[in-house]
């Protein structure tokens, strides 16, 4: 019987040593049962266990990792190719206690199937969704979307239903599908993971968007640092025209749809979505005064929808399974799965596809073990560089939009980076205003002058922390506020009214680190 | 990258398939850097002729973007997350590190030209922080000594 080996094509898995892993077990197969073969997938979403290599038992896939090319001709010769023990056995894959909280639903082929192979999505429901799309209304789509609970996995978490309507109800001789791939909050990748790892689900997702809201023209925005997923993405949508699911007439239908990829180039703002349009259309990502919506005045002029990744990528499951299979799962109104990332200093961090409700301490120590460093956890960083930091004593918050805003806080993208207790937390809040100051388009005021005003003032409190004096530091403090009420209030996007975030929660919740030693 | 003398004729060619785009200056702008490692100056005036610009409009859009550049880079270019989740994981000591190693500072190039070292804001490869990325590949979970021999990568062989 062939042995069958699965070893991620990714980002992560390349960057710490896959290919070179693929190679050597290629050669060292060769010699030992020449009857195998390497099957490169996309990820499981364990980085943490990467380089993996999964071999397929009659019990199933059985996990070694992270496999060091030190470590390879021991794992030959302890048989591992017919899933025999060995120190860096981790057991079947399925029963890991990181998938225990799992409920795979955006990413369900992710990892499962070969990475860009359009025969076995094909196999596994890809395109079930658009094909039940081609037989409904346009209205019918978008009301199955909106009874599923959808919100905008971007970050701010808009009804995807409502979003749909606005550009369906928009009449225009022209519309465009214009996906967000420029996944620029630190600590998060699950864009990329998708797109990697089952890139046509997004095609589907895009198609379907079309169809419901009138377009028949779909761009991707993708950024630079993504080059594998840039490359993936062009070979699928090559493949998908082919085979007619892309292009005009899909699938003999009257529905016209084609995809087309833009790369950024490394400018985080233009994530915000009018950015990303006039970046799109050949300008400077400077931010446009809403309204109008890019729903209903998008790129060049015309009625755009503008959705994330994983919120594209989702819609071919909620068509595929109906919105009451989606909405069953979540809290509140937070329905579905978000797929969080565990990120930073952590044990075993990855891709955790799961419904919301989870705490934010079942994530991290239950599923992600703690610190890297064994240290205690001091500080969490929830949805990007404009999230707010959490302290140890916030942690069984609940997973949720709702109960995150209600902290003043975003579950953003659902990045969560971990620190442990040698963080400095006013570092942290300087970062962030640098950050913004580095960032920032420049249009308004308060997040292009206030970012730097914000750094000057954290760099004061810095002075006079060292030379120990109080009534300096809390005048800066009371300064701070206030620029942070400013930058909150009057600033035109995200970029600027959520730098603050950041800031205050830090102040907020490590007020020490901003106080003299001992005081 | 091969990176060849900037030429007229050639520069046309690269752009030619976005120049009738709407939106084909970006795009326009990458092939270019690709092509030539930098942005000339005269591609500039190319740029603002074919989509009907002012020079001073296609400047703004080069100097509002981080990957473009006006003079060419090292042979390989080294960037350095500085990101939070890579910071969370010692990112700041690395930084320290490969500036050490480098001789260099952010935004400069090794007197050799074999290096230019750059700061990226995440590269998406957080659960393997901290990261960098050397060209087009992205290196995780370094320590000292990983980064040692993933720059040794970069060099001739029989120089580190």
């Amino acid at each position: 019987m062939t042995v069958k080996f699965y070893i991620a094509r990714e980002t992560s898995a390349r960057s710490v040593g896959a290919e070179d892993i693929v190679l050597q077990l290629a050669q060292l197969m060769r010699q030992t049962d020449p009857d195998f073969e390497i099957i490169r997938h996309g990820s499981r979403g364990m980085a943490w266990l990467e380089p993996l290599i999964e071999v397929d038992t009659e019990r199933g896939r059985v996990a070694y990792g992270p496999v060091t090319p030190e470590a390879l001709p021991d794992l030959v010769a302890a048989e591992f190719y017919r899933g025999k023990p060995h120190a860096l056995g981790r057991g079947l894959t399925e029963e890991l206690a990181f998938f225990s909280v799992q409920q795979r639903i955006t990413f369900r082929r992710c990892g499962l199937v070969t990475a860009g192979s359009l025969e076995a999505f094909c196999a596994h429901e890809g395109f079930a969704g658009l094909e039940r799309a081609l037989g409904m209304s346009p209205q019918q789509i978008i009301d199955e979307i909106d009874h599923s609970g959808l919100r905008g996995r971007g970050g701010a978490g808009f009804p995807t239903g409502i979003k749909w309507q606005t550009v369906a109800d928009t009449p225009a001789d022209q519309k465009y599908v214009v996906c967000n791939a420029d996944e620029g909050d630190s600590g998060t990748f699950s864009d990329r993971l998708l797109i990697e790892g089952d890139p046509f689900a997004l095609l589907e997702g895009m198609a379907i968007a079309g169809r419901a809201v009138g377009a028949d023209a779909g761009l991707i925005y993708l950024r630079s640092e993504y080059p594998l997923a840039r490359e993936i993405l062009h070979d699928a949508i090559r493949a998908a025209r082919a085979a007619g699911w892309l292009g005009r007439a899909i699938q003999g239908s009257t529905f016209d749809f084609d995809i087309d990829v833009r790369i950024g180039a490394g400018s985080y703002v233009c994530g915000e979505e009018t950015a990303m349009l006039e970046s799109l259309e050949g300008r400077r990502g400077q931010v446009r005064y809403k309204p109008p919506l890019p729903a209903r005045a998008g790129l060049w002029q015309k009625p755009t929808l503008v959705n994330n990744v994983i919120t594209l990528a989702t819609v071919p499951a909620i068509l595929t399974d109906g919105a009451d299979a989606y909405a069953q799962w979540g809290t509140g109104r937070s329905r579905g799965t978000l797929p969080f990332q565990l990120a930073g200093n952590i044990q075993r961090g990855g891709l955790v596809e799961a419904p919301f409700g989870l705490t934010l301490r079942e994530l991290i120590c239950d599923i992600g073990g703690g610190t890297a460093s064994g240290r205690p956890v001091r500080a969490v960083q929830v949805g990007g560089p404009l999230g707010a930091y959490f302290p140890e004593s916030l942690l069984d918050t609940p997973l949720d939009y709702e109960a995150f805003a209600a902290l003043g806080g975003t579950l953003g993208h659902g990045g969560v980076v971990v620190f442990d207790d040698t963080v400095d937390m006013a570092r942290q809040a300087r970062f962030a205003m640098e950050f913004c100051a580095r960032e920032s388009c420049g249009k308004c005021t308060p997040c292009r002058i206030g970012s730097v005003r914000g750094v000057e003032l954290l760099d004061r409190i810095a002075v006079a922390r060292e030379a120990q004096r109080s009534d300096d530091i809390e005048r800066n403090l009371e300064l701070l506020d206030d620029l942070c009420m400013t930058m909150v209030d009057a600033s035109l996007c995200a970029m600027g009214s959520m730098t603050p975030n950041p800031v205050r929660s830090a102040v907020t919740y490590f007020s020490d680190d901003f106080r003299p030693a001992g005081a | 990258m091969a990176v060849r003398q900037w030429s007229e004729a050639s520069a046309r060619e690269r752009i030619a398939p976005f120049c009738g785009e709407p939106g084909g200056l970006l795009p326009a702008l990458q092939a270019l850097q690709s092509s030539f490692g930098a942005i000339d100056d005269r591609a500039i005036d190319l740029l603002a002729g074919i989509f009907n610009l002012s020079r001073a409009e296609v400047h703004g859009i080069i100097s509002f973007y981080p990957d473009f550049r006006r003079q060419p880079s090292g042979v390989h270019t080294i960037r350095v997350c500085q990101a939070e989740a890579c910071q969370s994981m010692g990112s700041h000591a690395l930084t320290e590190q490969v500036k050490r190693q480098l001789g260099i500072d952010f935004h400069e190039t090794t007197a050799d030209g074999r290096f230019t070292l750059e700061p990226v804001y995440c590269l998406g490869n957080c659960a393997c922080s901290p990261a960098i990325m050397i060209d087009e590949a992205t290196y995780g979970r370094l320590d000292p000594d990983r980064l040692v021999s993933v720059l040794n990568l970069y060099r001739p062989a029989g120089e580190s």
